[in-house]
């Protein structure tokens, strides 16, 4: 049992190892300030900003939109919705099923949902494809934290005469900020690491764009390319990539960790 | 002591499922009076009080008959707004839950969702029932501080200074002191004492010398139904009833 | 007043038609992609299309058999070196670890659920593909490029470590504390309760999280993609390349549009493995709710 908490570990300092060792002697302040100087990483100049850019953006634009469909649909599980209700049973099994589908499959849906609208490869597909990847995960891990809100807690409000509503958004909604911010930053998180969905869905561009509706370039892709391509020194390159990316995970997990801790103070045992 | 009544219950009956929690509950509360609940526990003194301010409705697969009135209004009639009914009752529970945010933000939680905005008005609501509470001297100096790092007595205090500030009619306190220790239970108690001359103060307990010490009238519960009510002299000096008699003095529990 | 009452009541309904859509999503999900993939199963038998080996998109031949095998291999894979794993892995963090030992592993396992799948990818083609390539294929005797099937294995059974750990450790913790008690009391050894009582009482709960695991297997798309070698043949060895599913749908996204047919097919393989995870996660997740009410 040790061996296998072993290998679990190791495993991913392994992983972590690998990156930084491979990443961080092809890294440099290039790569993080510029746009690529050749079509499609080939030429191996200049840097990968406009990756790092559209992906920020497209993380960015899936949370806010996911956020907003999805902040209302766990307060609504919990707090209009009893215990017992077979509704909210029926859609968190939905939402549990859809945490599991695969990010290539909302590829694919998300790339019928474009074809269907009439939109192209465009940061706009990007974010429809990825905020359909995220939500399912944003609710659920928000209904965990709004499960566990005292009911007294509630009590306490509608005593005061404030009616479901008033409830809910001055009163759960402070009560569980923490758990919340936590839950965006993990989608954001998965959002700004997935590659599947957004194969068929952002397209490609060597500018750094900020229009929704033109193509824009991912971290993931840009390292799934340059991986790729024939060529050594672009392969260093996505090293360096991966590396990037490796390290906004992390920052992410950690900032997510910090922010509990700040925006946790007025919580109620 | 002659009152008028404040909140009557006829023909009460509460069940959850197929289990009848109070049975057949009929009684006259007076106002401005203390009443105390008793009853050992488990037995709808805490369904009881929970009917007074519809918060029975929160609970999953209850079902209630009978009419609660208050101030001669059906409390349980569809066509009431339920807010304003709780409006009028301010809640005490076992224990203190303040609401996550400041202790001035506490108070003027209230105020602010019943319409009340201006900064300058809320500031002094917020000094006022803070004093009411006899929590205002501890906090004046920390009032944007999170009410969670208060201490459990004035957290309690501070709940109650919450209830108040949206000029409730009625306070309903739900075994308020159990979870205090026995100075902040007392600051507690002398609050109530100072308050029943302006308001009606519904108690659930089930420390008799509680009961005896503030009650001014009594509503006895077993096992959901209401055994004996009246005057708390009568109750604990002269019980009609035989299982009242036991229970006051210690044989049942 | 009665403006307070309005908001309550459409900012309710507002968030109850939110919240039904947001189910509704996954029915939608199933529809389009059944829609999309409509044009090929009208055309084709179904049993040709998932069992034939011959795969020629420009003949308009479209027999998914091949990436059919290389899911189940990888996947099959994944599962026997992930399995005993994190299930031991699991065991000792719910039974046998304190609480200082989980507050250094758990941060761990969070992490490797973060990490993206592409940077698995990156890692198995720098580490795995070279260790499989140099090590395990000399070993029996025959040339590996790397990229096949037991890399792809390896990489995946790492990525889902953190799924069936996360969610067995969540099982076994709801096993109630008594029912340790009272094997320990009779004498049984701590061993000795874990295998015949805890494991026992949360067996259709571990089952279901392995399930979970293996789930997210059959539909990882990028780090398999990188690591499997992409051939489209049935492979007969650890060692030979395969081109599981997903990756299929991955690479030939950009010609989709440009043979006829191809897009439809490529949405029946998306289909396929929605039906797959689908069903999976259905299964485990109705398990899983039903314990949790048991425990209520």
């Amino acid at each position: 049992m040790l061996l296998s908490t072993a290998i679990v570990m190791f495993s991913l300092l392994l992983i972590l190892g690998t990156i930084v060792v491979k990443g961080l002697p092809a890294l440099s302040l290039d790569m993080i300030t510029k746009a690529p100087e050749s079509g499609y990483y080939l030429g191996g100049g200049g840097g990968i900003l406009n990756a790092i850019v559209g992906s920020l953006l497209l993380a960015a634009g899936a949370s806010v939109v996911s956020m907003i469909f999805g902040i209302p649909v766990a307060l609504y599980l919990n707090i209009y919705l009893t215990r017992k209700s077979k509704l909210a049973e029926v859609i968190r099994v939905a939402l549990d099923v859809m945490c599991g589908v695969p990010s290539i499959v909302y590829g694919a849906f998300g790339f019928a949902i474009m074809l269907y609208l009439g939109v192209r490869a465009s940061l706009l597909g990007g974010i429809i494809a990825v905020s359909l990847l995220i939500m399912p995960v944003m609710i659920r891990a928000i209904d965990e934290v709004v499960r566990l809100v005292p009911h007294e807690l509630i009590e306490a409000s509608y005593s005061v005469g404030a009616n479901r509503f008033e409830t809910v958004f001055k009163v759960v909604v402070r009560q569980t900020l923490p758990g919340i911010i936590s839950a965006v930053l993990l989608g954001f998180g998965r959002g700004i690491g997935d590659a599947a969905s957004v194969l068929f869905t952002t397209g490609f561009t060597d500018r750094i764009s900020f229009s929704l509706l033109e193509p824009v370039a991912t971290l993931p892709l840009a390292i799934f390319f340059q991986l790729g391509t024939p060529l050594p020194e672009v392969q260093q390159r996505a090293y360096a990539s991966a590396f990037i990316l490796t390290v906004i995970i992390l920052v992410l997990s950690l900032s997510a960790r910090f922010l509990v801790s700040r925006y946790g103070r007025h919580m109620v045992k | 002591m002659k009152n008028r009544t404040h909140i009557s219950v006829e023909n009460l009956n509460v069940y959850y499922g197929d289990n009848q929690v109070l049975k057949n509950v009929t009684i006259a509360i007076p106002d401005k009076t203390i009443t105390a609940i008793i009853g050992p526990s488990g037995c709808g003194k805490t369904t009881l009080l929970r009917c007074f301010n519809r918060l029975i409705d929160t609970v999953d697969g209850i079902k209630v008959t009978g009419k609660v009135l208050v101030d001669g209004d059906d409390i349980f009639d569809p066509q009431q707004d339920v807010t304003a009914i709780r409006k009028k009752m301010g809640l005490l529970s076992q224990r203190p839950f303040p609401l996550p945010m400041s202790i001035y933000e506490n108070v003027a939680y209230g105020p602010r969702i019943h319409g009340t905005r201006k900064k300058n008005e809320l500031d002094v609501i917020v000094e006022k029932y803070l004093k009411m509470a006899n929590i205002w001297d501890e906090v004046k100096d920390r009032l944007h501080e999170p009410a969670s790092s208060l201490s459990i007595g004035q957290q309690q205090r501070l709940c109650l200074a919450r209830g108040l500030a949206v000029e409730p009619e009625i306070i309903l306190a739900d075994e308020p002191t159990s979870a205090l220790d026995p100075v902040s239970s007392r600051n507690i108690e002398e609050r109530f004492m100072e308050l029943k001359n302006r308001y009606t103060i519904v108690m659930v307990t089930h420390i008799l010398r509680q009961a005896k010490r503030l009650a001014d009238y009594v509503v006895f519960v077993y096992l959901g139904e209401l055994i004996e009510h009246g005057p708390s002299k009568e109750i604990f000096e002269n019980p009609k009833e035989q299982i009242t008699k036991e229970y006051i003095k210690g044989i049942i529990s | 007043m009665n403006g307070r009452r309005l908001v309550d009541n459409i900012g309710g309904k507002l968030m109850l038609v939110l919240t039904v859509l947001s189910g509704v999503l996954l029915l939608l999900m199933a529809w389009g992609l059944v829609a999309k993939s409509s044009a090929i199963l009208s055309l084709k038998p179904l049993d040709t299309l998932l069992f034939s080996g011959n795969w020629n998109p420009l003949r308009g031949e479209f027999g998914f058999f091949p990436f059919i095998a290389g899911t189940i291999w990888v996947v099959g894979v994944a599962t026997v070196i992930a399995v005993p794993v994190s299930l031991l892995t699991a065991i000792y963090l719910s039974e046998y670890a304190g609480r200082k030992i989980k507050g250094i592993v758990n941060p761990f396992i969070d992490l490797l659920a973060g990490i993206p799948s592409v940077v698995y990818g990156v890692w198995g083609v720098l580490m795995i593909v070279p260790f499989v390539k140099n090590y395990i294929a000399p070993l029996y005797g025959t040339f590996s490029s790397g990229y096949c099937v037991l890399t792809a294995g390896i990489v995946l059974a790492v990525m889902i470590f953190p799924v069936i750990i996360n969610v067995s450790v969540e099982v076994l913790n709801m096993v109630p504390r008594e029912v340790r008690e009272a094997s320990l009391s009779l004498g049984a050894t701590k061993w000795q309760t874990v295998k015949k009582v805890v494991l026992r009482r949360a067996m259709p709960g571990v089952i279901a999280a392995n399930v979970l695991g293996i789930a997210r297997a059959f539909g990882e798309t990028m780090a398999v993609l990188m690591v499997a070698g992409n051939v489209a043949m049935i492979p007969k060895s650890l060692m030979d390349p395969a081109y599981p599913l997903p990756a299929l749908i991955a690479n030939n996204y950009g010609e989709m549009l440009s043979i006829p047919l191809y897009d439809s097919a490529l949405f029946f393989a998306a289909l396929l493995l929605f039906a797959v995870v689908f069903f999976f996660n259905l299964v485990s997740r109705a398990v899983l709710v039903r314990i949790e009410k048991g425990i209520r």
